[in-house]
């Protein structure tokens, strides 16, 4: 094997987390978008923001389908528990998925002004549910669920909607709405911008409180991840990130500096995606019946043959993805004009 | 009986779900191939009229692109919400093709789609030609890894089995071994000619409805030629890929093989171009051909052929829907042949457009791709069973245990309403589409394209 004295589990948790964080970051700004779709006012703001993302938000998807491959191939247990787990949770995931898929395309393709507002409103809900139900699925993870002996998810479908995980939710969505105003915001000119650029402004004190609000809850309904921090105290410099990077948006926005604040947001949101990735590890689920008994990077994955194996497809395919994603982001780079092609 | 209805539920959820998908992805596929042969021909000739066949064609791939998309992620997450205990079996093995397709495909399909969708003044022509050389790269990728997956299921290999009770798994020995299994080559080309085919005769069929309409006719007439060399091509080639593959699972599932063709008694088999199965009595009731499969799979009429008497009667596939959905699928395939064959004759000898019937022919044949490859993927899935994973695991054994059925009826009636709506948006833009018909402003080619 090539990659022999690697602790190649750990290698894959990271690889796991560094797809999901990718796809957060990307398909973050293109599910806030859709949240604050309905925020547009005429048909033609409504076409520029579908054709900001228009581009790219399917190569953004793409980070969800890969980590949900990776996650498959590298932690097939894991997959397994999570994903029959949360059965209902994830098949309201796939509904917004579509719904937000379908919408891009078609919304446009027709005149009838019915039509396109009930397509709009599918993207919108579309986006914004799958953003809220992201954010309750990691909130799940964090807090831990229950499973049984055979590592079967063993609550139901409401323990789910537990108050942590649903703070957690609405961070989600309230962040992605902010990311996704920052980004229409660099793709947009005149009045339109000058909207986005105050909405995201608006957006960023609550979404600053609310991850504010969550830290400061968590030692009483998570107490397990604040034990964590105080045996690793250097992990407080996560949130203290993300708060500052919260923090810096209004003043970048207010000097007109839009491209370092949808930075500031990448940023706020990197850091949120490592601080998550660091208080779970080793675990990719926490049993909250059993916490000894949880499924960890070691006991829930692969054998070493498919990990090495996977490695060198990783590393061979992902310089290709990330050289061919930069050089046509670049091709598309710049503020959105409607042309014929256009949504 | 709960456990039953689980099994039964989570499978028609599962058939569902995939065969919708499957409306779309081979139809991105064929269509392509179709765009890059349109875009080369721009870029070799410089007649306008390959700009505008590409530019057009280029929205209707858009369209089946965007559904293939969104009731693909569907498949990728469906594996585990409803065949949990099958992914703790197979992921070491299973898991790799799937993460490779999303690395090596999706990323380069969707990545360049961009390109070939919106970069079309953005861009030199060249760099669009090879986006869309790419975005076709990508969707055979896709095609090539999803397969071999499936294949593993049917013929596994270059795998060891580790584990006892339900912490059993298959585990990887032999990554090559995997990837190679014994049908993953025949079952790629096979899935890739139906696929070329089902972009070959959409093209054909609607080029074929203009003329009729005497509508873009030069539009039409350039549409159709194309569309019938590249439909003639993959329609012979996919008799030899059929034939091949057929033999492949006589040789390696020979109790599929006998599902397929209704063959009960182990000796020399004949073949029965169509019938009704007779189970209960173990007969098909049809035209038989005595011994054209002894002779079609080893050269001798009399060769003995494995029968169902040979098959305990709880390992037995459903022998009459997997007889039918092999039969139609084969059926349809020969009436493309056919119907391949009459386009280019009458192309070639330029009277074509005289022959309204042919025309009509070509119309109703855009469909014959769509039902080949779903009869196909019927034949191949129903006819595996009772095995989810050929002769390692069943597909009762393979069911998430913690879902109920009941919440899996309440997904599967989910499904059933957004994926009918979805099809009826689908169709109606498709017709949308197809009445517009191409931009008369294409043939003038406008920005960078116009200079390079």
């Amino acid at each position: 094997m090539l990659f022999e004295g690697l602790d190649l589990p750990t290698v894959w948790f990271a690889l796991v987390a560094v797809l999901f964080t990718g796809y957060a970051l990307l398909d973050g700004f293109d599910l806030g978008v859709g949240a604050i779709h309905l925020s547009a006012r005429t048909d033609e703001e409504r076409r520029v923001h579908l054709n900001a993302i228009g581009p790219v938000w399917d190569g953004n998807e793409v980070w969800l389908l890969t980590g949900g491959g990776a996650l498959f191939a590298a932690f097939p247990s894991v997959y397994a528990t999570v994903f029959s787990g949360f059965y209902l949770a994830l098949i309201l995931v796939l509904m917004a998925l579509i719904f937000r898929a379908v919408s891009i395309e078609v919304r446009s393709k027709h005149a009838s002004p019915v039509w396109r507002s009930a397509w709009d409103i599918a993207f919108s809900v579309g986006s914004g549910l799958a953003a809220l139900l992201f954010g309750v699925a990691m909130g799940n993870l964090l807090r831990g669920i229950p499973l049984d002996a055979s590592r079967e998810y063993a609550g139901s479908f409401f323990d789910l909607l537990n108050p942590f995980s649903l703070i957690l939710g609405v961070i989600a969505l309230g962040h992605s709405a902010l990311h996704g105003a920052l980004f229409a915001a660099l793709k947009t000119e005149g009045e339109h911008r000058t909207r986005l650029s105050a909405l995201a402004a608006k957006l960023s004190l609550p979404v600053l409180g609310a991850y504010i609000a969550f830290a400061v809850a968590t030692p009483f309904l998570a107490p397990h991840l604040s034990d964590r921090v105080r045996e690793h105290p250097a992990l407080a410099a996560l949130p203290l990130i993300t708060f500052a990077a919260l923090a810096a948006i209004r003043g970048s926005l207010n000097k007109e500096k839009r491209g370092r604040a949808f930075g500031l947001s990448c940023v706020a949101m990197a850091s949120t995606m490592v601080l998550f990735a660091l208080l779970m590890f080793p675990a990719l689920v926490r049993n909250s019946a059993d916490p000894a008994a949880s499924m960890t990077a070691a006991n829930a994955c692969s054998s070493p043959k498919t990990l090495n194996n996977m490695l060198i497809i990783a590393l061979i395919g992902m310089p290709l993805v990330i050289g061919y994603t930069v050089f046509i982001y670049r091709i598309f780079h710049g503020k959105v004009t409607l042309n014929k092609t256009s949504y | 009986m709960e456990s039953d209805s689980l099994v039964l539920l989570s499978r028609i959820q599962f058939a569902l779900t995939v065969s919708f998908h499957y409306i779309y992805p081979p139809l991105s596929i064929g269509l392509g191939v179709l765009l890059v042969f349109m875009e080369g021909m721009w870029l070799k000739t410089g007649d306008a009229i390959y700009h505008q066949l590409s530019r057009f064609w280029t929205k209707v791939f858009a369209l089946t692109f965007a559904f293939g998309v969104a009731t693909g992620i569907v498949m990728e997450f469906e594996f585990g919400t409803n065949w949990a205990a099958y992914s703790r079996f197979v992921g070491d093995v299973f898991g790799s093709p799937l993460a490779a397709e999303g690395i090596f495909a999706f990323f380069l399909e969707s990545g360049f789609l961009a390109v070939l969708l919106f970069g079309w003044d953005k861009v030199s022509r060249k760099l669009h030609f090879f986006s869309t050389l790419m975005v076709c790269l990508g969707a055979h990728f896709s095609a090539v890894w999803i397969v071999v997956a499936n294949s593993w299921m049917q013929t596994p290999a270059g795998y060891h089995l580790v584990g006892e009770g339900i912490n059993k798994r298959a585990e990887i020995t032999d990554f090559w071994a995997m990837v190679f299994n014994p049908s993953s080559v025949d079952r790629i080309l096979h899935v890739l000619c139906g696929a070329w085919q089902a972009g070959a005769f959409l093209v054909a069929g609607v080029s074929a409805w203009y003329l009729l309409k005497k509508q873009h006719q030069r539009f039409a007439r350039t549409g159709l030629k194309l569309a019938l060399i590249i439909a003639l091509f993959s329609s012979l080639f996919q008799l030899h890929s059929g034939h091949s593959s057929a033999k492949l699972v006589a040789e390696h599932q020979p109790e599929k093989f006998a599902a397929m063709e209704g063959h009960f008694r182990s000796g020399p088999a004949g073949l029965v171009p169509f019938g009704y199965v007779d189970v209960a009595n173990e007969r098909v009731i049809g035209p038989e051909l005595p011994g054209m499969i002894s002779w079609m799979l080893h050269g001798d009429t009399k060769a003995p052929v494995m029968g169902l008497d040979q098959v305990p009667k709880e390992d037995r596939a459903p022998i009459q829907m997997t007889f039918q959905f092999y039969h139609i699928m084969v059926g349809i395939g020969m009436g493309l042949i056919a119907m391949s064959i009459l386009g280019c004759f009458y192309y070639w000898r330029g009277t074509i457009e005289q022959k309204p019937w042919l025309l009509w022919g070509l119309v109703l044949a855009a469909l014959g791709p769509q039902i080949a490859n779903q009869a196909g993927w019927f034949a191949a899935e129903i006819g595996r069973q009772p095995w989810i994973v050929w002769k390692l695991m069943r597909t009762s054994e393979g069911v998430s245990a913690v879902v109920k059925a009941e919440v899996v009826l309440a997904s599967l009636i989910l499904f059933t309403l957004v994926y009918t709506l979805l099809f009826a948006v689908f169709i109606f833009l498709f017709r949308e589409k197809i009445v517009h018909g191409p931009d008369e402003a294409d043939l003038t080619p406008t920005g960078k394209l116009a200079q390079a």
